[in-house]
């Protein structure tokens, strides 16, 4: 009888810091793992939405695949990832601090935005494509840094893409053949808007030819298909070879957010065709029929996932917050002015009492 | 620099503050190596008023970067230079073109800090020339530091001699938090006083008293050039017989109240000039602060001098615009007088 538990442990810890050279069945089974994982976590933080204890969110459905390949083509003692919003449920290989943080985060706690040392990877950012000039930025000190020897890889949406912020950022990013990687989720939609009423480009890599970068669109919903694209470019962007501009192609699953309801301006026949290239449906296919996936692992996976969320929903919810803690971080030392502020804020607080 | 005047005794040279600056960016760079200076202009041509001349060809133009023409990638990358341990040093042109990257400083410069906790601070600074006088095209001109200084996280410097040019940018480029740097385009070359050649610090948030005695009759607060259009009104209200005290904010963000306070109570009549149009300009927030904390000690309406609320006009209008030594002169009289 084996032993599914420890096989189900085994396929959701990060593996080796080094990204693999190729793709191996274990690779294949352990994207599978990570990307059932990652809708899980997914699902239980918008449930909390539903249930009061957390805010608004965006779900992570139809970028899973994408995630699980891009994750195993770094190194997370290496290289950075800026995420957009939707991509943090989906990096467990870079540590435990990203999922734990967006709990936090999803739940209001200010120490959400806070991912501690030395995991590499930045908070959700709201304010669309303005982390693709701060990968840039990133990118660029590493190549003053004689240790750093990685890459940046930054995620933004197509509606994202038609932002100013890519355009300066790809432009400078080639002109410093920065060690970065843009990728472009084409999820299809930007809230209500098709990618249709973005651009009228053909796809989004051929944007790339504009900054004289290398540019290419990849499935993704195919996790392999995904890590050979960012293998390929993490090659480039260590060897000094400059950025590379990524479209992965998938589609959003669920709503934007917490507060969308896609039924509005989804069509139905459409949403219903993407359903069957999930990624994880067309994996687990292929490899229960290579006769390496079964529901037994499948429910093992599935059993510590949740208890890897409640733990952390747990831990969350039991976080003191301090009542005047937006006084903290503004200044590395409060003004004089935030000092009298603090001492008004606790006076009147006092005088409620 | 070549025509800078030494002082052997003093250990000071009398400079522009715009040699001032081009001093200070070189001894910064020399201190800490992980200093960066980039933006449009900066390199091979030593920036458009010569501000980084010389920088290029001292550090390498690995440390001394042109731009591409793009003030949010300018701004923006500048957080992840600081992630990665640098020390930015980012130019905009002019003060009029951070429109374009207005978001990246107000939405993500200023509160990196705050969003990730301090696992990333912002030790940047944003230089930036802006003001009128020099017959500039449209938006080369305009004072925008009030949209800036109520933004929280964000730090406003605004010299008004060489040698606090020297001593603020040394202690912005060493602060750990991100300030917003800004040059008076027509002080930059009639600005010119002694400035300590060793190193200077000037602490943030300590108002400066340019001029004063003991029976000053008004006290006129200002800050970046319109200090020097104080000062010579200052002269002029002494030849009526009228004492004028002028105090030089330096610093906006953090502000000196207690020195307004002092100043206030001391003399009970107050003139704020400020060269931004008078709505929600600076001033504003000076004489609110005058108000919470110095009302009693007020013997006459404080009075304020500024730009108009029209947007900064054309050259053949800017002298009718900009608060000038007449205007200044008046609101002193006009205080004085007041019951």
């Amino acid at each position: 009888m084996p032993d599914r538990a420890a096989e189900a442990n085994a396929l959701l810890s990060p593996l080796d810091a080094s990204p693999p050279a190729s793709i191996t069945d274990q690779h294949r089974q352990w994207m599978l793992a990570q990307m059932i994982a990652s809708r899980i976590y997914s699902q239980r933080v918008f449930n909390l939405q539903r249930q009061g204890r957390a805010g608004t969110n965006a779900p992570v459905d139809g970028s899973e695949a994408l995630l699980a390949g891009v994750s195993l083509a770094l190194d997370p003692t290496k290289d950075w990832i800026l995420p957009q919003y939707r991509e943090l449920v989906g990096l467990e290989r870079f540590g435990p601090d990203v999922l734990d943080r967006y709990v936090l985060y999803a739940l209001g706690h200010p120490d959400g935005g806070h991912i501690p040392e030395p995991t590499r990877v930045f908070p959700p950012q709201i304010s669309l494509a303005t982390q693709v000039p701060h990968a840039v930025g990133l990118a660029w000190g590493m190549q003053h840094q004689p240790d750093e020897t990685g890459c940046v890889l930054v995620f933004l949406g197509d509606g994202s893409s038609s932002e100013g912020d890519f355009y300066e950022a790809c432009n400078f990013a080639g002109v410093l053949d920065a060690p970065v990687i843009v990728v472009v989720v084409n999820n299809g939609w930007a809230i209500s808007t098709p990618v249709a009423s973005q651009t009228r480009a053909k796809n989004f890599a051929e944007k790339s030819h504009a900054f004289g970068i290398p540019g290419v669109t990849v499935d993704g919903t195919d996790s392999v298909a995904v890590f050979e694209a960012t293998a390929e470019a993490r090659s480039r962007a260590v060897a000094g070879a400059g950025p590379t501009l990524i479209e992965a192609v998938t589609y959003r699953l669920g709503p934007h957010t917490t507060a969308d309801d896609p039924t509005r301006y989804v069509p139905a026949d459409e949403i219903e065709a993407a359903r069957e290239r999930d990624g994880i449906v067309t994996l687990r296919d292929q490899l229960v029929a290579e006769g390496l996936w079964s529901d037994d692992i499948e429910i093992a996976i599935s059993t510590a996932a949740d208890a890897r969320m409640e733990a952390a929903v747990q831990a969350g919810e039991a976080r003191p917050v301090d009542p005047d803690g937006f006084f903290d971080h503004v200044y590395a030392e409060l003004t004089p002015r935030m000092q009298r502020q603090r001492q008004a804020f606790w006076a009147d607080r006092e005088g409620r009492s | 620099m070549t025509d800078i005047v030494a002082d052997a005794a003093t250990d000071t040279q009398v400079m522009t503050m715009l040699e001032a600056i081009n001093h200070t960016l070189h001894a910064e760079m020399e201190h800490d190596q992980r200093v960066i200076v980039f933006g449009q202009d900066v390199a091979a041509n030593g920036g458009v008023f010569r501000a980084t001349e010389g920088l290029q060809t001292a550090f390498g133009p690995a440390r001394v970067v042109d731009t591409p023409l793009a003030e949010a990638v300018i701004a923006g990358t500048s957080v992840g230079l600081a992630a990665a341990g640098m020390i930015p040093v980012p130019e905009i042109q002019f003060l009029g073109f951070s429109y374009q990257a207005f978001h990246q400083i107000a939405g993500q410069i200023a509160r990196l800090r705050y969003r990730t906790r301090s696992r990333f601070g912002a030790p940047i600074t944003i230089r930036s020339p802006f003001g009128g006088g020099v017959r500039t095209p449209e938006l080369h001109s305009d004072s925008l530091e009030a949209q800036f200084a109520n933004i929280p996280g964000l730090k406003i410097v605004m010299p008004a001699s060489a040698s606090d040019a020297k001593g603020l940018l040394a202690t912005a480029i060493r602060d750990p938090d991100p300030v917003l740097f800004l040059e008076p385009l027509r002080g930059y070359r009639m600005i010119k006083d002694p400035v300590p050649l060793s190193e200077h610090l000037v602490p943030f948030g300590r108002a400066r008293t340019v001029t004063s005695s003991p029976d000053d009759q008004v006290v006129i607060v200002a800050w970046s050039f319109m200090v020097e259009l104080a000062r010579r009104a200052a002269e002029e209200l002494a030849a009526e017989g009228i004492r004028a005290r002028v105090l030089d904010l330096r610093t906006l963000v953090p502000l000196d109240t207690n020195a307004i306070v002092e100043a206030v109570e001391a003399i009970g009549r107050v003139v704020v000039v400020q060269e931004a149009p008078e709505t929600n300009g600076f001033a504003s927030e000076i004489i609110a602060t005058i108000n919470d904390e110095a009302f009693y000690s007020l013997e006459a309406p404080v009075k304020r001098v500024s730009g108009y609320d029209a947007p900064y006009p054309v050259g053949s209008l800017e002298d009718n615009y900009v608060p000038d030594v007449h205007r200044i002169m008046a609101a002193a009289r006009s205080t004085v007088v007041a019951a």
